[in-house]
């Protein structure tokens, strides 16, 4: 409808206050998110990047240095050993949980299952429970002296291995978050699931389909954008593992390094060490990193798409 | 959830932050403090009388009593008594209000380990002009030294940490173990424990930063030696080896319970009688009784083990002082309020609340070293305590980054908990390691 108007510019009076009063509208519309996104996503990225380009030390003050904390940040060993511990996560923990959680969709879906709704609700459970109370109640868990493992090994006689030594803290870690997030991607692929006519599957049991014929065939392809969405999901959680470390640490300080995760890293960095600065080079080369990986896997779920 | 945390923190440093605004005076008099001039008791004594805002950013519970008091005592003065966090929270917070150039408090608790650092960054009131030097005699030699940085005084020392060792009377009477007098009759003791009772530890460790240092301070060990921004480092001296000596076989042979302090598993430990001594600071007493109640009556406290049979060497683990900070408004004020709660009437409030203190007239008033202990079964272990802090070694100075060389203590020397790394290369790590980050810092570390 405002083709014509806007394709003629010459007409100064009218087409211009239409077109101010238009965009105008436009903003009170979208002005107050703007303004939130402005403040709350934009302005941070801004002022870490402008950190990130400053070094403020103990002697000698603040000092304008380029890139040298970015230069120091791909030299540092610290650094990528906190990388490659959550790629290593990543590449285990994750396929695990999802598989997991997609078997259980699987199954919720096929309607064979009885007592769906309470399977539903306790395999969900755990993603209700506060990050910090499930790995607090984790520790308890794992503890080996007083804790649920001590207990078994006590009065079974048996030597289960402390789970918080540490050869074996990721693994424990990767427990903890698998039980925690199986629920939530579950209920991912089970929505995804649900959208599925259910026409096909009859059509397909007519053609002689068994269960894993039309779960290969129809629901697997029907639900790999949910299967995307949930990777990537998974990779950015991987990326940022926090919370498992920070409150394990309490129980196993010398398992649990101050560059445990990229994250963790950067917050020690800030307030142990007061290099705030170099902190904000490590968290936008890591944002830098996790955006690569997210979008790779994004254009190759996408394509095998199309 | 990180990012929350980030978030929290901030939002609460900048509500802190708002609220010592609030408090902050601008009062104008306080203008000529600034300077280098030295105040006298008298502009003090006037300032007290006048009156005005103060913020203190403390989280000692039984400064609470004082406040209130103090107030009593000087109407026109309102103290606004902020808990900014424990420790590294509050370090964190106060760290950036000095960044910030606003909100910064009138007057900080900082722990000794940590005093330097702020001395060092500026942050601090060198208190030698208020005439804070003629106050040494009224406290301990250990905790003056700790408040004293670079030739200025800092800080008044609010309480302190002389070592001891606590003991299960109960666990060692049952295995007849005696009393251990030196470090090795420790090792002794600790491997006839185990041995009796595997499920039994002479004590818990999984490194330590403020218990591995102080250790060393006890054994003689100057690792750390500070002249300005000069630093050595250096863990091969005679002290920290002597320390290694002993440490590595305990952790070697597996005698320490592999449990941390503050742990939930360690308050069991210690209320049954699986850790069965403590080898630490004075004000340990009010923990084990509020935290450990299964303990009640079974322990008791005695002089720390020597490294030298016969000596009486002890150390300070932990303590804090009281601070005022270079950019808060009203110093005079601040003084007289640090005079009064740290050297003054408030020392007994804060002593009747359980505080351990550092001024040496308490330490030798017989009421106070005449307290029975119910925890201790009536033992009156003040008695040890004030014996400690008569003999803590001189000499010892932390880092102007201890708050950072602490945090990655466990990085570096918890290797050798819990792998084949031994004590002496854990300990060269956490050199290189800390001296490295000297030197971002602008130190010139050695």
């Amino acid at each position: 409808m405002a083709v014509p108007q806007l394709a003629a510019p010459p007409a100064v009076s009218p087409g211009g206050v239409r077109r101010k009063r238009r965009s105008y509208r436009a903003w009170q519309f979208v002005g107050p998110f703007m303004i939130v996104f402005a403040l709350v996503f934009l302005a941070p990225i801004a002022y870490s990047i402008y950190l990130s380009l400053y070094r403020n030390r103990l002697i000698g003050g603040n000092a304008f240095v380029g890139l040298d904390n970015y230069r120091q940040a791909l030299e540092d060993s610290q650094f990528w050993s906190a990388v490659g511990r959550v790629g290593l996560f990543l590449v285990v923990q994750v396929p695990i949980m999802l598989f997991l959680a997609l078997l259980v969709a699987l199954a919720l879906d096929s309607g064979r299952l009885y007592g769906k709704s309470f399977f539903r609700v306790t395999i969900f459970l755990p993603y209700a429970v506060p990050a910090v109370v499930a790995a607090l109640m984790w520790g308890f868990i794992y503890g080996s002296q007083f804790g649920l493992v001590g207990n078994l090994n006590d009065s079974l006689g048996w030597s289960l291995p402390d789970p918080l030594k540490p050869s074996l803290i990721l693994a424990s870690i990767g427990n903890i978050v698998t039980w925690e997030f199986i629920g939530y991607n579950m209920l991912i692929f089970y929505s995804a699931l649900q959208v599925v006519p259910k026409s096909l599957y009859e059509s397909a049991a007519i053609d002689g389909a068994g269960q894993f014929r039309i779960i290969r065939s129809i629901k697997l392809p029907a639900i790999r954008g949910a299967l995307v969405i949930a990777t990537i999901f998974s990779i950015i959680g991987s990326f940022q593992l926090f919370n498992e470390p920070a409150i394990l640490r309490n129980l196993a300080p010398n398992a649990i390094t101050t560059y445990f995760t990229p994250n963790f890293y950067a917050y020690s960095l800030t307030f142990s060490g007061q290099q705030f600065n170099y902190s904000a080079a490590v968290a936008v080369v890591m944002a830098v990193i996790t955006m690569i990986v997210a979008y790779v896997v994004q254009l190759r779920g996408t394509k095998e798409l199309g | 959830m990180s990012r929350f945390l980030k978030v929290a923190a901030v939002a609460s440093a900048a509500v802190l932050a708002l609220a010592a605004c609030g408090g902050g005076d601008d009062d104008s008099s306080s203008a000529g403090s600034s300077g280098g001039a030295t105040v006298t008791d008298a502009q003090v004594q006037a300032a007290l009388e006048k009156g005005g805002t103060l913020t203190v950013w403390a989280w000692e519970p039984t400064l609470k009593d004082v406040v209130t008091k103090f107030q009593e005592k000087y109407p026109n003065v309102k103290v606004d008594l902020v808990n900014a966090g424990t420790g590294d929270k509050q370090y964190t917070a106060l760290q950036n209000a000095i960044a910030a150039g606003k909100g910064v408090p009138d007057v900080g608790q900082i722990e000794y380990y940590a005093l330097p650092q702020f001395a060092i960054g500026k942050a601090l009131t060198n208190l030698g002009t208020y005439g804070a030097e003629s106050l040494k005699a009224d406290f301990n030699p250990g905790p003056w030294n700790s408040v004293n940085s670079g030739g200025g005084v800092y800080g008044l020392p609010m309480d302190s940490g002389p070592m001891a060792l606590y003991y299960n009377k109960e666990v060692f009477d049952k295995y007849k173990i005696e009393v251990p007098k030196t470090w090795t009759e420790y090792l002794d003791a600790a491997r006839k424990l185990h041995k009796a009772d595997p499920k039994a530890y002479i004590t818990n460790d999984t490194g330590d930063a403020g218990f591995t240092t102080s250790m060393i301070w006890q054994a003689g060990g100057k690792p750390y030696q500070v002249d300005g921004t000069n630093v050595t480092i250096n863990f091969n001296d005679p002290g920290s080896q002597e320390f290694v000596k002993v440490w590595q076989t305990l952790i070697s042979e597996k005698l320490l319970a592999p449990i941390s302090s503050w742990s939930d598993q360690w308050f069991q430990g210690i209320g049954n009688g699986s850790i069965a001594s403590l080898a630490t600071g004075a004000w340990m007493p009010a923990n084990f009784v509020s935290s450990a109640p299964g303990g009640s009556g079974k322990w008791r406290a005695a002089e720390l083990p020597q490294w030298t049979a016969g000596s009486n060497a002890s150390a300070e683990n932990g303590g804090s002082s009281l601070a005022i900070m270079d950019k808060g408004a009203n110093k005079e004020l601040a003084y007289g309020f640090l005079k009064y709660a740290n050297d003054g009437d408030g020392v007994q409030i804060r002593v009747d609340g359980g505080a351990f203190p550092a001024t040496s007239k308490t330490l030798a008033d017989p009421e106070w070293l005449g307290t029975e202990f119910k925890y201790f079964g009536g033992q009156k272990a003040n008695e040890i305590f004030a014996k400690s802090a008569q003999n803590v070694v001189t000499g010892w100075s932390y880092l102007p980054f201890q708050v950072y060389a602490n945090s990655v203590f466990n990085d570096t020397v918890g290797k050798a908990y819990v792998s084949d790394t031994t004590l002496t290369d854990g300990l060269k790590a956490w050199q290189d390691q800390s001296t490295k980050y000297g030197n971002e810092q602008g130190f010139t570390v050695k």
